[in-house]
């Protein structure tokens, strides 16, 4: 979308590009429970350019948001993280997000480089500041003019006037501007916003998103992790299907809601009011109990035997990746 | 008027201090119908869902369950008018008692009016299948559960009672788009065997205009108040 990326129109698979500003490979993130083991990310490997504005969707409990706290370290103690989720800065070294440690993520990388919208603003605050007290803090650790707190309370569509708020008087939508401006205020180059438009009505939903494609006019890159497809349809580049702990698919935004490849995109896109309104047939798999082969073989109507494999990423003809042994014929492969 | 079968709120009117938040709001919903509800954040809808579901009294005009006004709020509505509607609200977290298992989240409202507890547990099991609550979800309590199969839960003691009315505030905008349609599909079905009346209130205008038989702008109803 940035004239960065103009050169590498060309190149037909998005992993080989030009400037990649996080790449993730091989990424598993597991839990320790007292009786079980839970696999919440498995294997995930992806790239985000800069300028890029990729979104991650599935149902709930696929492991979306886990993949978000792993890239800031967030993740509490029973968590054990592999692989490696490399980030790329301009003017610094490449900083491995999964092995640096805690005391690097929290001087160099969270907030500054990496900025997250949390998932709920309601637990995310300090219910002892107002708004301008908290966002002033974050613009003053970051060495900008705490006078930009009312430009940024703008940007976000929230009224200057309600900084002075506590929390607890502030609306489920109007704390969830108020933790996005907190995010955008050391203005990172790779933001993670975990469904930062829950609890907005339409016009907010718009505008929140218009905010984040913008950002990635200016260069930053964003990760927005929803479960609304049409949200995800309106301003991502490049869309990831996740599906029990794994990436199923991963193409440009156009083509997956025109075309998807594996069956579960397509089921999920069925279930959408302008289209079927129909469920995905039967139930998410546990994360406690994943099967060996493709974890989506029991709902799908194209399994055969061969799903007891395992399906690896393959590249599409047409751009983008997908995991499955089966694929639904694409018009680029026809 | 009085035979009618409808929920009807009938010149309501109801205000937080000196803010008022419906004005004069007339809202009828017919036995087998599917109304659709939208407006602006903060124009009352929800208020609106409160009064209709007996839980708030509306400062002016009343509530009536085809054609029998309802004149108390909560607990002091006889069980048998008051069990004859029911609400789904937005956020499962907020509507569940967190120290309670699925099971007995959706047993509670037999149990609070006394039902034999064999008639219970047919009645829940019955409706736990209906929802698609799978077995080892059933024990769980809500922290152990995602907000979708939460909300399934939810929907599921909704429909305990077997309510006439159904009234569905925003409920499944935080649903990931297939468990919105399975939780669309379950009211649909419900509406259709029970000829039930239901409300629907979503921002989302394509769920709107899939889902209700016919729309009403409240902005539009309570006149030039936006």
């Amino acid at each position: 979308m940035t004239t960065t990326e103009s050169v590498s129109a060309s190149v037909p698979s998005r992993t080989v590009v030009t400037r990649p500003l996080l790449a993730v490979d091989g990424l598993g993130v597991e839990f320790r429970l007292r009786d079980a083991r839970v696999r919440a990310v498995s294997e995930l490997s992806l790239t985000v350019r800069a300028g890029e504005l990729l979104a991650v969707v599935g149902e709930s409990g696929c492991g979306k948001s886990v993949l978000a706290h792993a890239l800031l370290g967030l993740l509490p103690g029973n968590a054990t993280t592999t692989g490696h989720a490399v980030l790329h800065h301009p003017g610094a070294d490449p900083v491995d997000l999964v092995t640096c440690g805690q005391r690097q993520l929290a001087r160099r990388v969270r907030g500054r480089r990496v900025g997250l919208v949390p998932q709920s603003p309601a637990t995310a605050l300090n219910p002892v500041r107002t708004g301008r007290r908290l966002l002033a803090e974050t613009l003053r650790a970051h060495g900008r003019d705490r006078a930009d707190a009312d430009q940024l309370a703008v940007d976000v569509g929230l009224d200057p006037a309600d900084l002075d708020r506590y929390p607890h008087e502030l609306s489920g939508g109007m704390a969830q501007r108020l933790v996005t401006a907190l995010a955008l205020a050391p203005d990172p180059s790779l933001l993670i916003a975990d469904e930062p438009t829950t609890g907005l009505d339409r016009p907010l939903v718009d505008h929140t998103l218009d905010l984040l494609r913008r950002r990635c006019e200016n260069g930053a890159a964003v990760v927005l992790i929803t479960h609304d497809l049409a949200a995800a349809r309106r301003v991502a580049d490049t869309v990831a299907v996740m599906y029990a702990s794994r990436i199923v698919e991963h193409r440009d935004t156009d083509q997956l809601f025109t075309a998807p490849a594996h069956p579960y995109a397509s089921a999920l896109l069925d279930a959408l009011p302008d289209r079927a309104f129909r469920p995905v047939p039967g139930d998410p798999p546990m994360l406690t109990a994943l099967p060996p082969g493709c974890a989506f073989a029991p709902r799908c109507p194209r399994r055969t035997d061969t799903c007891a494999d395992r399906p690896l990423s393959t590249p599409l003809t047409g751009g983008g990746t997908v995991a499955c042994h089966h694929p639904i014929p694409t018009g680029a492969t026809t | 008027m009085t035979s009618a079968q409808h929920l009807l709120a009938d010149e309501v009117s109801v205000g937080y201090g000196r803010q008022v938040v419906l004005d004069g709001v007339t809202l009828r919903i017919g036995r087998g119908e599917t109304v659709g509800l939208r407006g602006p954040s903060g124009c009352g809808k929800s208020t609106l869902v409160r009064v209709l579901a007996l839980l708030h009294r509306p400062d002016q005009g009343r509530v009536s369950i085809d054609g029998t006004a309802v004149d108390a709020v909560r607990y002091a509505v006889p069980v048998a008018l008051r069990t004859r509607v029911a609400a789904l609200f937005q956020s499962p977290r907020a509507a569940a008692d967190s120290r309670l298992s699925l099971i007995d989240l959706i047993a509670e409202p037999l149990r609070a009016t006394r039902t034999p507890e064999s008639a219970v547990r047919e009645r829940v099991a019955e409706l736990a299948d209906l929802v698609g609550l799978t077995a080892d979800l059933r024990s769980r309590r809500p922290h152990a559960v995602s907000d979708g199969q939460l909300q399934r839960a939810c929907l599921a003691r909704a429909l305990v009672h077997r309510p006439d009315y159904l009234l569905c505030d925003e409920a499944t905008a935080m649903l990931d788009a297939s468990t919105q349609a399975h939780v669309a599909a379950v009211i649909r079905d419900y509406q259709r065997t029970q000829r039930a009346g239901v409300l629907v209130i979503t921002h989302d205008q394509t769920l709107l205009d899939r889902w209700s038989d016919r729309i009403v702008d409240l902005a539009a109803t309570a006149g030039a108040r936006a």
